[in-house]
């Protein structure tokens, strides 16, 4: 799922066409309106949002599985939502609690056996998983196929999104202190070291895999509420890295990492733009340039810089 | 069933892809007292605490634990039953600090519910301050309580290994399995492990110790089991061992001479 | 029947420019276990300064290609300089990795962008004498073949490097293990190196020919195949050369045949990814693979 605000970053693939689309729209409806104020909301909205998704990859990482699946659970919790409230007028707060139920269900089932295999295998397990999420999106009637959901209502607002980001953050610190907390941060640091002190590590695995799920699914659901549209590649592959793209350059030591990661990386290509840069090249250029430089010198990612020692 | 053992092992048999790392391995474990277990290297030892921990599964044989089969369960749920241990190439969490590492450990005391710290209830402060005091009880019984704050990844080899004691330690274990504990260390260090581990036999708890270190073993163990080739060549009294002659001959290396392999 | 044999061919033809990909990929894989997902990025920059090549400097395909490829394994060492070897003592090496050839596959992928603009574009028209042949009702171009026997002829080249030449044996010596390899005095950061220029020189190569296969280039166009070299050597087991090959060809024949059966182009890739994701369950080293997944 991009921001609006770096369709160059991919004017070139077909999740963002359909972006450059929505984009133009909703660019005419804007200053038809009230230009300033719409145009940085809409990038608050998105930037929040981001920010829940990353949170939403930020809770299997955090206890050492390396899942690229949470884009395609947004997804599934954007389509179940959008179809209930499109379909069968379901209250909006129901179906999008209803997308990310399902999102956990489904995380549920394929967990017990996709969580058996480890590291970077586990990343290419979840990449295909999302795959054929996305085929099955691309093929399914119900779905709206490659055009994806016209006319979903606008229903999203910039108070829910952040109330959503606010409590699942404090859920996540809350936790990070809780039993679960504890056995997620010991299997990330050595799974067998984990069992042995009696940690049950498959089924925290598997709770941290469907907890993010969950989260995705409710990001995916106010997502599609956000927009008039959604389609099958806006989470597809480059969504998956784009939501690893944010927890590593924020860092995963804490919850406020992944948030600082993609509020920074989704306002730089507009503060770019607000400086003079038009060049989009050059704005995409500067987010792999900063992911390189973080991976490179800062392996704790950049919320390390105002990380006091404990 | 002899009274008093805690841990018996029946007929106990592994292998690996046609290697036979253990075959038939039996002797018992008697209640708070040191169990050595030596060997030469290769010789299953490490196998051996797999299989007790529940990390390698046993292809034949049983293994009681307070005359309970525990062969058959996975790690976590042996861990449960009162098993900690330690391991030979230390598995410390090195992102985390002393105390975090401590307090990590302390999983099965169940002491952290997120439901009231969700809430901000006081009941979770309070679970939190014993936690905490647990901990550093921990870290002072295994003589790092100077350390707490420090990266589990910034310490001293000897340091690192008592660390992981420490952390063993927080399950409150009744049996506690110890992989090479002392290796690396310097004598003060030996000196003060050793009195940890007298007090902690003191206090009921079992050790199960795999060590290179002879003079260390014969002082401290009250029984020792000797392992070749995946099986035991026999259990005895430190007095008992050092006066086999196959032992001498295959692992002490020279007659009555102690020498630290 | 003949259609389906059409597709069976067409199959073979694009199968064979996957597999060509998908060796440069798991050959860095089966080195240093580390996932290079900036491979794609090379791909279409060697598709694209092939283009470069015959359009712009004017040059004929014959000069111009091998130029691309060498352009392309030059890229591949810069790509080891900045983002592999920083991270190379690193105890998460493989996962650090991983994400730096992210963000180098970003800065490529936006270079180009920056230099060929986000359109489709084409090799000039009548750089070759594509001749069609017909046997019965089944037509192949002369560019097929010609596609074909290149990705066939580097596959071959690079298997019989890896076997008896000197640098390939030690490059199999290094994915072995490397302490080894340095033990017997093997240069490992030039070998590593070594095995970067030519992988990338592959992911190059396979750029050109996929442009001239479909006839279209595009910044974006590594984005589409770097999911399929995935599943191409995950098919055909991590590390493996062999395995990529007939992985590739079989990527490429899932493809025709789900859209041959089923009547369905957008159901072209759901086969392959539910096979890869069954493999990745059921058997995580491959078909043809070592059996390390579960390790890893």
């Amino acid at each position: 799922m991009k921001l609006p605000a770096d369709l160059p970053a991919g004017a070139a693939s077909r999740a963002d066409r359909g972006l450059a689309i929505r984009l133009r729209r909703r660019a005419a409806e804007v200053v038809a309106l009230s230009e300033f104020f719409a145009v940085y909301g809409s990038l608050i909205n998105f930037a929040g949002l981001n920010a829940l998704l990353a949170l939403s990859l930020y809770v299997p990482l955090s206890a050492g599985q390396l899942s690229l699946g949470n884009a395609a659970f947004a997804g599934i919790g954007a389509y179940v939502s959008a179809l209930l409230t499109m379909r069968l007028n379901v209250p909006f707060p129901m179906s999008v609690a209803a997308g990310g139920c399902l999102a956990a269900a489904v995380a549920m089932a394929i967990g017990a056996p996709v969580l058996r295999i480890k590291g970077i295998f586990l990343a290419m397990a979840t990449l295909a998983f999302g795959e054929v999420v996305r085929i099955c999106a691309v093929n399914l009637s119900i779905t709206g196929g490659a055009e994806g959901l016209i006319g979903i209502p606008n229903k999203t607002t910039a108070v829910m999104i952040y109330g959503a980001l606010a409590a699942t953050a404090y859920f996540l610190t809350a936790l990070r202190w809780s039993q679960t907390g504890w056995s997620f941060a010991s299997i990330r640091e050595d799974e067998t070291a984990a069992m042995v002190m009696g940690i049950n590590t498959t089924r925290y695995k598997n709770v941290a895999f469907i907890l993010g799920a969950f989260i995705a699914g409710i990001a995916g659901g106010l997502y599609a509420h956000l927009n008039f549209i959604i389609t099958p590649a806006e989470f597809g592959f480059s969504a998956e890295v784009q939501l690893l793209i944010y927890n590593i350059v924020g860092g995963t030591r804490s919850v406020f990492g992944p948030i600082v990661g993609a509020l920074i990386l989704t306002a730089i290509p507009e503060a770019l733009r607000a400086a003079g840069v038009t060049a989009g090249p050059l704005r995409l250029g500067v987010n792999g340039l900063i992911l390189l430089l973080v991976i490179l010198y800062l392996p704790n990612g950049l919320s390390s810089l105002f990380a006091k020692k404990r | 069933m002899i009274s008093g053992m805690l841990l018996e092992f029946e007929k106990i048999s592994r292998s690996f892809g046609g290697v036979r790392a253990l075959s038939g391995v039996s002797f018992g474990v008697q209640a708070a007292t040191i169990h050595g277990l030596i060997g030469p290297n290769g010789s299953g030892k490490t196998t051996l605490m797999n299989v007790v921990s529940g990390l390698s599964g046993a292809d034949a044989g049983r293994l009681l634990f307070d005359g309970r089969p525990i062969h058959r369960l996975r790690p976590h749920r042996i861990a449960a039953l009162g098993v900690a241990r330690t391991f030979q190439n230390i598995r410390l969490f090195s992102g985390m600090s002393c105390l975090e590492n401590v307090i990590a450990g302390q999983h099965l005391m169940g002491a952290r519910p997120l439901f009231q710290r969700l809430f901000r209830l006081r009941s979770a402060n309070l679970a939190e301050m014993k936690s905490l005091a647990d901990a550093r009880a921990c870290l002072s019984k295994a003589g790092i309580a100077g350390r707490e704050s420090a990266p589990a990844g910034s310490l001293s080899y000897g340091e690192r290994r008592r660390l992981e004691i420490a952390r063993a330690m927080a399950l409150k274990p009744r049996l506690l399995l110890l992989d090479e504990p002392i290796a690396g260390m310097r004598l003060r260090e030996i000196e003060e492990m050793e009195s940890l581990f007298r007090s902690l036999v003191a206090s009921g708890v079992t050790i199960l110790l795999i060590e290179h270190n002879m003079p260390f073993v014969m002082r401290l163990c009250h029984s020792i089991t000797v392992l070749h080739f995946g099986e035991t060549v026999m259990t005895g009294t430190p007095g008992e061992v050092a006066e086999h002659p196959e032992v001498i001959e295959a692992y002490l290396g020279g007659k009555g001479e102690r020498n630290e392999g | 029947m003949s259609v389906f044999l059409q597709q069976l061919i067409n199959g073979f033809f694009i199968g064979s420019v996957y597999g060509l990909f998908a060796i440069g990929y798991t050959l860095v894989f089966g080195v240093l276990d580390i996932l290079n997902l900036a491979h794609a990025a090379i791909f279409t920059l060697g598709g694209l300064s092939a283009l470069w090549l015959t359009t712009t400097a004017g040059l004929p395909g014959w000069i111009a290609f091998p130029l691309a490829t060498l352009f392309s394994g030059v890229l591949g060492l810069l790509l080891y300089r900045v983002a592999f070897a920083p991270l190379r003592r690193r105890a998460d090496s493989n996962l650090s990795g991983l994400i730096s050839s992210i963000a180098m596959a970003i800065v490529f992928e936006s270079c180009a962008l920056g230099i060929f603009g986000a359109r489709t574009v084409r090799f000039p028209e009548g750089m070759f004498q594509n001749r069609v042949y017909h046997f019965q009702s089944i037509t192949i171009t002369s560019l097929q073949l010609e596609i074909v026997a290149v990705a066939l002829g580097l596959m071959i080249v690079l298997s019989a490097l890896l076997k008896y030449s000197r640098t390939g044996k030690a490059i199999r010596a290094v994915a072995e293990s490397e302490n080894t390899a340095r033990l017997l005095g093997i240069n490992v950061e030039w070998i590593v190196s070594q095995t970067f220029f030519v992988s990338s020189a592959l992911g190059g190569a396979a750029g050109i020919l996929y442009g001239l296969y479909f006839d279209a280039l595009a910044p974006d166009m590594g984005r589409s195949i770097e999911l399929k070299g995935l599943a191409v050597i995950i098919l055909g087991g991590m590390g493996s050369i062999p395995g990529a090959i007939l992985g590739g060809i079989a990527f490429g024949l899932s493809e025709v045949l789900t859209v041959e059966l089923t009547g369905m182009s957008n159901l072209r890739d759901a086969v392959a990814f539910t096979v890869l994701l069954l493999i990745l369950i059921l058997k995580p080293s491959g078909l043809l693979g070592r059996g390390r997944a579960r390790q890893a």
